[in-house]
């Protein structure tokens, strides 16, 4: 693996006598999304502060690209804090000066580009954040929703290489906090930024995480991808990911990843050799066009919406569902064939067809007024798999397969 | 036996009762007490000097003219009413105690003289301490409790340089303008309350103000007015900035404390300043 961009060795950190962190050591990759997860007050905010200097480790070292931070100059400080920026996890706000001027700060006293320039930014991350109407309001005028969007808004303005996000989606409903993620990991992939988030939005994190790191009784208890995490045997699991992972099936009715591998084994161990059960994988395309914060959230209501309505409509017949990735469901059909499973999907397509007219026509077109057309494409691809086998192999398969089964556009009419 | 039961009491109380120690008691006290003082002065010196250097750096002069306006414009009113009837008593007191010897000819001189000198600085800077001292302590110490100031740091802005310098700077300029304007409204006061209102001569009181002020006496009471600036911009600044590290409280109530810190200290400082100042100047 490359040099990691930031490390930690043997970090310690103590507030009197109570230790907050005790001998941290971790690993963070440049242009990947690293979040960090644990319980509340577990010290994941200091550790982020540790990373941008506002915080300094009473033993121990903190790498930057290999060096020392305790070795750097205040020239070389400056230049590494120049390619950083920290959304709070109380947005931080300058409560005296309004919307527009918290976003141009950083602009105005840190550079020397001019007025037309500055605004034209400013107005650019203003518009992909759709805080047209607060410009001239002050921070305590607007939601707590509108202020962690101008903080989100701030901390993008200048470009920045690494982004640190301490609870982006604090204090935000259920949608808007997908939204907020879907945007971050957006901006991610078209800037290229290392991100690295503090967050307790288990298991939506994972869906744009490249990276994550459990901090548990001061600890770093694990550091890998999502599905090492699936694989990880620690107390962690029990207590932090298993009870936010329950909250998330009742909200969305389907399984998280790791639930979804148990029921995969449990039932179709069952099943005798030769038997085959199938996979349907269906996913979102078109999400790259999305640029304003109402699209994200309109798009947050389909994905939520296409994962119910594929819950219900598969888990009637024995199935289970799951979500992969940000636009990904896969559903595992342990008492169909291929032919079957053909003929469910079809049904399935024309019936989401015709629920889209009425359910996922009113998210859309209520955006369509004001920003737009929302316009995605749903593809399912089929695959048979065998009992206990991994199922990955056929999930790519099913990958290679898709095919568009349904075209959702704001004005719903059909492709 | 007497062994053991020192053992025992240091097991317990950690230290050992020395025989008299409530006696030294009060002096250890006042002992930390004074080098809790002298560090704090010295880590206020520092704060001055650091902002001291951010004050010429590019993109500062809309800030110190901002400033400008918040300490010196918006505390003109109350200077001016402050000035007016500080004069007026001056006058009043002035011209009772100089008719007794048949010098109320000198009122001009008395009332003119002790504004400029002394009255004047002295006021205007507890003035200003106690209307923009408190709210620059107040302003700067909300901006430390929310991560505002934080957010400065992360941002590669030196909140020395955005916050502290401008708010020094522009009360360089405004003590002393504010001084004048304390000066002058005083005289003025002086001469309703002794000529106006108790009858003095009018033309013996202007001729006695223009004749018994030279120069020195003008520049000795803006250097006052410049010290003091110094004197209370740093000290509530400072308070304010450093809320957050109070050991005696937390969060708002900091923020609470150190404005009214900012004010007391500044007061004291700039009574104990006027005497150091005045006895190097005289």
């Amino acid at each position: 693996m490359d040099e990691p961009l930031i490390e930690f060795r043997d970090v310690t950190k103590r507030f009197d006598s109570r230790t907050v962190l005790d001998r941290i050591n971790l690993k963070i990759y440049e242009g990947q999304v690293t979040t960090i997860i644990g319980l509340s007050g577990s010290g994941k905010s200091v550790l982020l502060k540790h990373i941008i200097g506002l915080i300094r480790p009473d033993e121990g070292t903190i790498l930057f690209q290999g060096k020392p931070l305790h070795d750097m100059d205040e020239k070389e400080r400056a230049s590494r804090l120049s390619r950083i920026s920290y959304m709070f996890q109380d947005n931080a706000l300058f409560d005296s000066i309004n919307v527009y001027d918290n976003i141009a700060l950083p602009l105005r006293e840190t550079t020397r580009l001019d007025k037309n320039e500055i605004d034209r930014r400013v107005m650019a991350r203003i518009e992909q954040t759709e805080l047209e109407d607060a410009i001239h309001k002050y921070p305590s005028e607007i939601s707590g929703g509108m202020q962690k969007r101008v903080a989100l808004a701030r901390a993008l303005v200048t470009d920045p290489r690494i982004v640190l996000f301490d609870e982006p989606t604090s204090g935000q409903d259920p949608v808007r906090k997908n939204a907020i993620l879907g945007m971050i990991a957006q901006y991610q992939r078209k800037f290229g930024f290392t991100a690295i988030m503090v967050s307790h939005e288990i298991p939506d994190v994972y869906f744009i995480s490249n990276r994550i790191l459990a901090l548990y009784e001061k600890s770093i208890v694990f550091q890998g991808s999502p599905e090492e995490l699936e694989d990880f045997d620690h107390p962690f699991k029990e207590e932090v990911i298993r009870s936010l992972e329950g909250l998330q099936v009742e909200l969305t009715g389907l399984y998280s990843r790791r639930q979804f591998k148990v029921m995969h084994y449990a039932q179709l161990a069952q099943k005798g050799r030769g038997t085959t059960f199938c996979i349907v994988l269906f996913s979102l395309v078109g999400l790259d066009a999305i640029r304003t914060g109402s699209e994200y959230e309109a798009v947050q209501e389909i994905i939520r919406n296409l994962g119910l309505y594929i819950d219900r409509h598969f888990g009637a017949i024995g199935g289970f569902s799951t979500r992969l990735e940000q636009s990904e469901f896969v559903t595992a059909l342990p008492y169909s064939d291929l032919a079957e499973t053909k003929s469910i999907l079809e049904n399935f397509a024309r019936e989401f067809q015709e629920w889209s007219v009425t359910g996922l026509r009113a998210a859309g077109r209520e955006q369509a007024r004001e920003n737009g057309c929302v316009e995605l494409a749903v593809l399912a691809g089929i695959a048979l798999g065998e009992p206990v086998a991994d199922i990955t192999p056929v999930v790519n398969e099913a990958k290679n397969r898709q095919i568009e089964i349904a075209r959702v556009r704001c004005d719903s009419r059909r492709s | 036996m007497e062994r053991n039961s020192k053992i025992r009491d240091l097991e317990e109380n950690g230290t050992e009762e020395q025989p008299g120690r409530w006696l030294t008691m009060p002096f250890a006290a006042l002992g930390r007490t004074a080098i809790g003082w002298v560090n704090q002065m010295g880590a206020s010196f520092i704060f001055l000097c650091l902002a001291l250097l951010q004050i010429f750096k590019a993109k500062q002069l809309s800030k110190i003219v901002q400033q400008i306006y918040y300490i010196g414009a918006k505390s003109s009113m109350i200077v001016l009413l402050v000035g007016f009837f500080t004069g007026m008593v001056l006058g009043l007191q002035s011209y009772h105690a100089l008719v007794k010897f048949g010098a109320q000819g000198a009122l001009g001189t008395l009332v003119a003289l002790s504004l400029v000198r002394e009255m004047g600085p002295v006021l205007t800077a507890i003035m200003i301490a106690a209307r923009s001292g408190s709210a620059m302590a107040a302003e700067i110490g909300i901006m430390r409790i929310s991560e505002q100031i934080d957010a400065l740091d992360t941002m590669r802005i030196n909140p020395l340089r955005y916050l502290i310098s401008p708010r020094i700077a522009a009360s360089v300029v405004s003590f002393p303008l504010l001084t004048a304007l304390f000066d002058l409204i005083g005289i003025f006061g002086g001469y309703v309350s002794g000529v106006l209102l108790m009858g003095a001569n009018a033309g013996t009181y202007i001729y006695r103000v223009q004749a018994s002020m030279d120069m020195k006496d003008l520049t000795d009471g803006f250097v006052k007015a410049i010290v003091f600036a110094v004197i209370v911009s740093t000290v509530s600044c400072y308070q304010g900035y450093f809320a957050h590290m109070r050991s005696d409280s937390r969060g708002a109530k900091a923020v609470g404390f150190s404005t009214t810190s900012s004010v007391v200290l500044s007061c004291v400082l700039i009574l104990v300043s006027d005497y150091v100042v005045t006895s190097l100047l005289i």
